[in-house]
């Protein structure tokens, strides 16, 4: 469980979170949401340390995060899993050595264990047989799926998602969607998505936290969000002709 | 300028932590030392060989004269050559190769958020980046300006021999007059020095590079202009602390 108390950003005279609470329950997929500038991506670093708060605090399992110095994070940092917006998968190095890097790096197994881990993930994502190839011979969906698959290798407990959607058709950004759901429910992972995806949002929104100026403004499940009276999250959810016109049928 | 002072000494500090496991840095190592010393070895072989033959050339030109022994024209070019043309001249040109290189590769890792992505892992992005590089900085560096004089000395002979103001022998005879091996350690002083410089300096603007595309490339100039700068200002201090 993840809890974030009191989180204020700012960067010199911009306040760009202001008094941020929210609570990341295990096997549940925690959506953060909210239009371009308002602060999700920000709430994001700040989660998983690569932003230091202004004031505030973030506690992975009553732990506090956020006063803890490098040396002290590495132990929380195995257990986290990141998918980035761009994926950022290592340029030099192929599928394979993306996903072993980290077994690499923290782990005594031998190569042929590593190998095997490595072929397990590229299972899980679909992408059997691609271990040779590098990041630029990938499409931007296959892009993602190594992402995902480099972020559960360690087997992390915590698991992010920048953007999961964003440059992917619908068809791939749903298969993304539905895989990351599945790894959640799958390892129990306390999994945080930032996203302005309304398909994402309605099909794995197990809870949403709905961010606006820097606040967070609502609060609640992808059933209760069709029938929210807030006005700023109408506007967002229902900016779509096509959202509108599904919320008149419902 | 004192807040970059003190963020490129940080970094560096961050840089040499204990490593999460050595075989991996050292793997690493040894692939910034093939991309470095192995890569700039064709650059180096061609500045070497012109500028020793040019050295040797222009020294002729200036020293020939009745009451002047030629052999003079050797002993001054092995000089000038060990002491500035083979470590300055050659770190010069390795910062435009080794050092743009470096800046580019940190930055765009920067803006493409694969160094986020490592410090995510709990991996301490500045020793696992930044440390190779440094120590293949200062190994490979000087055994480039060592194969740089040994080019240097030979494109004298080279000039020598198809110039007929200066024998060949004059020349080798010359090389061995009056030899100084001072001229060895601060020409070896120099090259770790401006391993150093090349490999930190730009590793440090590739590191704090934000923004995109363009900012990489603004990055890796400055490293290089920077790195510049800081070679012919260490040349200075080491000449004038060790001479």
């Amino acid at each position: 469980m993840i809890e974030v108390n009191n989180i204020y950003k700012t960067f010199g005279e911009n306040e760009v979170l202001k008094d941020i609470n929210a609570v990341f329950k295990p096997g549940k997929n925690n959506l953060i949401i909210g239009s371009s500038g308002s602060g999700k991506t920000t709430l994001l670093k700040c989660i998983v340390g690569l932003h230091e708060p202004t004031s505030g605090e973030v506690l992975y399992d009553d732990v506090n995060f956020t006063t803890m110095h490098f040396e002290g994070r590495v132990p929380i940092r195995k257990q986290i899993g990141m998918l980035f917006q761009n994926s950022a998968l290592f340029d030099s190095m192929t599928v394979e050595e993306n996903i072993i890097f980290p077994l690499n790096l923290f782990t005594d197994m031998a190569k042929s264990e590593k190998h095997d881990r490595a072929n397990f993930c590229l299972e899980r994502v679909n992408l059997k047989g691609t271990n040779k190839l590098y990041p630029s011979e990938l499409s931007g969906g296959m892009k993602k799926r190594v992402g995902i698959a480099r972020a559960i290798s360690m087997q992390p407990k915590y698991l992010f998602v920048d953007e999961p959607n964003s440059g992917l058709d619908p068809l791939t950004a749903i298969l993304i969607d539905e895989l990351i759901s599945e790894l959640t429910e799958e390892y129990q992972t306390t999994t945080v998505v930032v996203t302005h995806d309304m398909n994402s949002v309605m099909g794995i929104g197990d809870h949403i936290i709905f961010l606006h100026d820097g606040q967070k403004w609502w609060e609640g499940s992808n059933h209760e969000i069709a029938h929210t009276n807030n006005k700023e999250l109408n506007s967002f959810v229902f900016a779509s002709k096509f959202m509108k016109a599904a919320r008149e049928k419902l | 300028m004192f807040h970059s002072l003190g963020r490129y000494i940080l970094l560096l500090r961050l840089s040499f932590r204990k490593p999460e496991k050595f075989s991996v840095y050292w793997a690493e190592i040894m692939r910034e030392m093939v991309s470095q010393g192995i890569g700039s070895l064709g650059i180096i072989v061609i500045i070497s060989v012109f500028i020793g033959a040019v050295a040797a050339i222009q020294v002729a030109f200036q020293l020939i004269s009745p009451y002047i022994t030629k052999t003079v024209v050797g002993s001054i070019s092995r000089d000038s050559t060990i002491l500035e043309f083979s470590p300055t001249i050659s770190s010069l040109v390795l910062a435009g190769r080794v050092g743009s290189s470096i800046a580019s590769q940190i930055g765009t890792m920067r803006v493409t958020e694969q160094i986020d992505a490592l410090e995510i892992m709990g991996v301490n992005a500045p020793g696992y980046l930044i440390s190779p590089k440094i120590i293949a900085g200062i190994t490979m560096i000087p055994l480039l300006v060592i194969i740089s004089v040994i080019l240097g000395l030979s494109g004298g002979y080279v000039a020598c021999l198809l110039s007929r103001d200066v024998s060949p022998t004059d020349y080798i005879t010359g090389l061995k007059d009056g030899f100084n091996p001072v001229t060895v350690t601060v020409c070896a002083v120099k090259a770790v020095s401006f391993g150093f410089i090349i490999t930190s300096v730009c590793s440090y603007f590739g590191f704090y590079t934000s923004g995109g595309s363009l900012e990489v490339g603004q990055s890796a100039t400055k490293g290089v202009v920077y790195s510049c700068i800081w070679i012919l200002f260490a040349d200075l201090v080491i000449s004038s602390l060790l001479l």
